[in-house]
């Protein structure tokens, strides 16, 4: 669709910053009204995967620029060992209750990369099984967690993140913060190596805070079908206020990169090797926890 | 080599146009048609037999023509015109075994060719985005058609166990579409109101009717026995294809969607499992690499552009006030850049 074209309606009038403004907003409504009209006939389009990238770009990022620039805010640091282009696995700690940890470093790459990359993220299967969830997870980008949707987008050329920890990493209670739990079965390593791409450990300071996890209540979980059910100091007593995440001070580091390419062909099929990096990846990212928290003056600034 | 085809389901859209096709190959001598009822356009230069592949009589009809090449395109995806369910699942699973055991017997038979269809992968929220042959389903289809076809295979695996020296393809369509087929997705889509479950969206793929011929004719002709996947580039959403069709978005909880899928079913309009409703929720895709790779066949038209084609020629009306997209959009591959 091409833009219109734009005639103004008093050619003699000075232009005066105020008209400027609501010309700009005028500007700004017909723009919406465009993106309104297109997804109104369906004319946009979706990867394989159902990655809606308009909708990405113009509604779910911009809805989660505020809680990142201003609420949390977020730091971002050692942005540029994500590659500009090809593929990489950003692979990270999970914590904070809900996985706003994912959605902040989409955000990262998508704004503070020089490339805007997308991030691409791999879910568990729960995920995909939620009304609602699961369908603007998929236009968001993200897929289930498997191996054969991993090495696919890699091989395309795409940053894919994944978050090994899982539900035992979101769920886990305050008293475990920054203590990463156990690393799933590795596969996210050997999809790396398929594919030949680099491994970037990232490290996420700040999510632990948002949604302190006191107690478990394991009966309320398994009749609601859920992982868990988390009890904070705000949720459930504060009702819906509970769901505002406390204001902590985010960082994200992104890890030097751990090279693939250097292993010989096959090498996807030795397990000993996947535990050694698996153990490699982690190690890297609970170190640079305890350095980020060291240098980390208090949770809220 | 001049060959002597049979073709199966002659008298449905497909299967037709496939013995039309058929006659017109330089090489092929013969085309033989069999069906239950005569069918309704002229074959060509196919001949017609009146014949069930439920019955025995099959065997004899390969016999006498000294069949080489058997395609079987009865397996039928939708009980509306086959009188039930029980018929369609007669006319699929005994009908194949009925084929199958006469092609067994017949020493004349080198080559088989089997449509199959996608549904075979099942659906599941725990489904990879995109199956390739070799993968299996995450949860075996339980139901209707996707139940036959996965019975329909395995016949056919045991067939090439028996008869080793048969070169054997199955394909494995993805919803066919275009302007002239009657699926039980064309009359769903057609629906002024389409009913969706509510809170799920899914991919969907399209294989244009025409490449779905194009697709049989490559795996008859060419020299790469197999399982290959078939469907156009790219997916649309469900409910992107129900904007562009014009037609209202229904969103209906997940138990209301199953009464209105009784309703509907009930109605005879369109029969509806809860395999197919499981669908609407996840959609499938398939990946096409191999069969690009070792039969050279590529489809010529995308989901889009099917979707499209199926849109151009069912004027039915649009429900909503806005017009149809104007121009395709190209189809956009993974990856590139990010803006």
């Amino acid at each position: 669709m091409s833009d219109a074209q734009v005639i103004p309606l008093n050619p003699d009038r000075e232009p005066t910053g105020d008209g400027g403004a609501s010309f700009a907003g005028e500007q700004h409504l017909a723009g919406a009204f465009r993106f309104l009209r297109r997804r109104l006939e369906g004319s946009y389009e979706v990867d394989d995967f159902g990655f809606d990238r308009e909708l990405t770009n113009d509604v779910l990022i911009p809805s989660l620029r505020p809680l990142y620039e201003k609420w949390f805010p977020v730091e971002v640091h050692g942005i540029e060992n994500v590659p500009s282009e090809g593929g990489a696995l950003i692979v990270a700690n999970h914590s904070g209750t809900i996985a706003l940890d994912s959605l902040m470093t989409q955000v990262a790459l998508a704004d503070h990369h020089p490339a805007h990359r997308q991030l691409r993220m791999l879910g568990a299967d729960l995920v995909f099984a939620v009304p609602f969830l699961g369908t603007v997870a998929r236009r968001a980008g993200h897929t289930l967690a498997c191996n054969p949707d991993a090495e696919r987008l890699l091989e395309s050329g795409e940053v894919v993140g994944v978050w090994p920890e899982g539900f035992k990493g979101v769920g886990k209670p305050y008293s475990e913060r920054y203590r990463l739990q156990r690393f799933g079965r590795g596969g996210f390593v050997s999809a790396a190596l398929r594919a030949q791409v680099p491994i970037i450990p990232t490290s996420i300071v700040g999510a632990e805070e948002i949604y302190p996890i006191l107690a478990d209540a394991k009966l309320l979980a398994r009749l609601l079908g859920t992982p868990y059910f988390p009890i904070t100091p705000t949720f459930p007593w504060l009702g819906p206020l509970g769901l505002i995440p406390l204001p902590s001070k985010w960082h994200i580091e992104f890890g030097e990169p751990i090279m693939t390419d250097v292993f010989t062909e096959g090498a996807a099929d030795d397990p000993m090797l996947m535990f050694n990096l698996t153990d490699q990846v982690r190690e890297t990212i609970q170190h640079t926890l305890y350095k980020l928290l060291m240098q980390r003056r208090s949770v809220f600034f | 080599m001049a060959r002597v085809v049979l073709v199966t389901g002659v008298s449905r859209y497909l299967g037709g146009r496939l013995a039309r096709l058929l006659g017109q190959h330089p090489d092929v001598e013969r085309v033989i048609g069999v069906d239950v009822i005569p069918p309704p356009d002229d074959l060509g230069n196919a001949e017609f037999v009146r014949a069930d592949i439920r019955n025995p009589v099959i065997a004899k009809v390969i016999k006498a023509a000294s069949v080489d090449t058997v395609v079987h395109m009865n397996v039928i995806a939708t009980p509306v015109g086959a009188g039930g369910r029980s018929a369609m699942k007669e006319i699929n699973v005994i009908g194949t075994m009925q084929l199958l055991a006469a092609c067994q017997r017949a020493a004349s038979v080198k080559q088989l060719v089997v449509k199959s269809s996608a549904t075979v992968y099942g659906v599941s929220a725990k489904d990879p985005a995109m199956f390739t042959e070799d993968m299996e389903a995450v949860r075996l289809p339980r139901s209707g058609f996707a139940k036959d076809s996965v019975e329909v295979e395995g016949y056919v695996r045991g067939f090439v166990r028996r008869r080793p020296d048969v070169a054997v393809t199955m394909l494995r369509f993805a919803n066919i579409l275009g302007p002239g087929i009657d699926t039980p997705l064309a009359r769903y889509l057609s629906l002024p109101v389409v009913p969706t479950v509510m809170g799920f969206d899914g991919r969907i793929q399209l294989t244009h009717e025409d490449d779905a011929l194009a697709a049989v004719e490559a795996a008859t002709f060419g020299a790469a026995p197999g399982t290959y996947n078939v469907s156009g580039d790219g997916v649309l959403m469900l409910s992107q294809a129900i904007a562009r069709a014009g037609r209202v978005n229904l969103p209906l909880p997940t138990p209301f969607a199953s009464v209105t899928r009784e309703l509907v079913r009930r109605f005879g309009y369109i029969d509806f499992t809860s395999e197919q409703i499981e669908y609407l929720k996840y959609g499938r895709g398939v990946d096409t690499s191999w069969i690009t790779e070792r039969l050279g066949f590529v489809a010529r038209h995308s989901t889009r552009q099917t979707f499209d084609a199926f849109l151009l020629a069912h004027p039915l009306g649009r429900v909503l006030p806005w017009d149809a997209p104007e121009e395709p959009t190209p189809v956009t591959t993974i990856g590139g850049v990010a803006r």
